[in-house]
């Protein structure tokens, strides 16, 4: 029988995996979003679960302001990708120094 | 004995598709990936109940965020072979971070599983009875009601903040001017000329 464990183990996994495709692709800042969003939809699965195994909807209703966020999110992080790279024509971030003055 | 294969058959095929996106050379590949990923994840909180926001991944995440990043991909011209050269220096630190964390995560779920955190007070029980989607409108509209506009506004900000960011103003573009139309008045834009017979009027 599938429990409670089964999904936070797989959200664990996922959550693991976005953060180190956060670190490894340093070069590419469009596979770090990517990256962010794995990890959200791996705590959106924390939650979820959390909520249907425990009997209490909150869970869900903040995991959809969870997407909120993200949503914005991914739209205003891909707006700053786009000057960025209008700005330098690379979007490597490792070496982002624009703002140390 | 049908969930367990199903939550299996999801659950293999969101964790391969989230390694396929952080390794594939070719970012067009990785937005694939992810949206595979995003079905999946949706298909394991359908399994536990979760109409509502199951349904709300896929139209959120695969039909406005992945399209958003396909559509950045495609828009930037950039070199991809470049973007790999660091990714076996940093994958190493990168593999030792997420480990610690998977684990560390894996103790709580050991801690929590044998019974140590009490975890059995409900803010709002789910009714039985009531579609998913219902009960979640009733407390959205009711005791979540105002945190729920405060998500309606950070989208509002977000919209704002991205037309503003990758706003672009452009020379040479003829635009209309509001201002000078409204501020325009007839004594200054109209002329009464008594033209004498067969010259005509010149401008």
């Amino acid at each position: 029988m599938i429990g409670l464990t089964h999904y936070l183990v797989v959200a664990a996994i996922l959550f693991g995996m976005g953060v180190l495709g956060l670190i490894a692709n340093r070069k590419n800042l469009i596979i770090m979003l990517m990256s962010i969003e794995l990890i959200l939809l791996a705590v959106n699965l924390n939650f979820v679960a959390f909520s249907a195994y425990l009997h209490d909807l909150v869970g869900q209703v903040f995991a959809m302001f969870v997407l909120t966020v993200a949503a914005g999110e991914a739209a205003i992080g891909l707006a700053i990708l786009v000057i960025y790279f209008r700005g330098r024509g690379t979007i490597a971030v490792d070496d982002a120094n624009r703002m140390k003055g | 004995m049908i969930q367990a294969i199903a939550f299996y058959l999801f659950a293999a095929v969101v964790l391969i598709s989230g390694l396929m996106t952080i390794t594939s050379r070719n970012p067009v590949h990785s937005v694939l990936w992810l949206i595979l990923a995003f079905f999946n994840g949706a298909g394991l909180m359908l399994l536990c109940g979760a109409e509502f926001i199951a349904m709300l991944l896929v139209i959120v995440y695969v039909g406005a965020v992945a399209v958003l990043f396909l559509f950045v991909v495609m828009m930037l011209n950039i070199d991809f072979a470049e973007m790999r050269a660091g990714f076996v220096r940093y994958a190493a630190i990168g593999a030792l971070l997420a480990g610690a964390l998977a684990i560390e995560m894996g103790i709580a779920i050991w801690g929590w599983s044998i019974g140590g955190i009490k975890l059995d007070q409900r803010i709002a029980p789910t009714p039985d009875k009531v579609p998913n989607i219902e009960a979640i409108g009733h407390l959205l509209y009711s005791h979540y009601l105002f945190v729920f506009e405060g998500a309606g506004l950070v989208l509002l900000v977000a919209m704002i903040g991205a037309i503003v960011l990758t706003h672009r103003a452009r020379g040479g573009v003829k635009g209309q001017k509001i201002s000078r139309q409204v501020a325009r008045r007839p004594q200054d834009a109209t002329r009464n000329m008594q033209p004498p017979v067969g010259q005509g009027v010149e401008l």
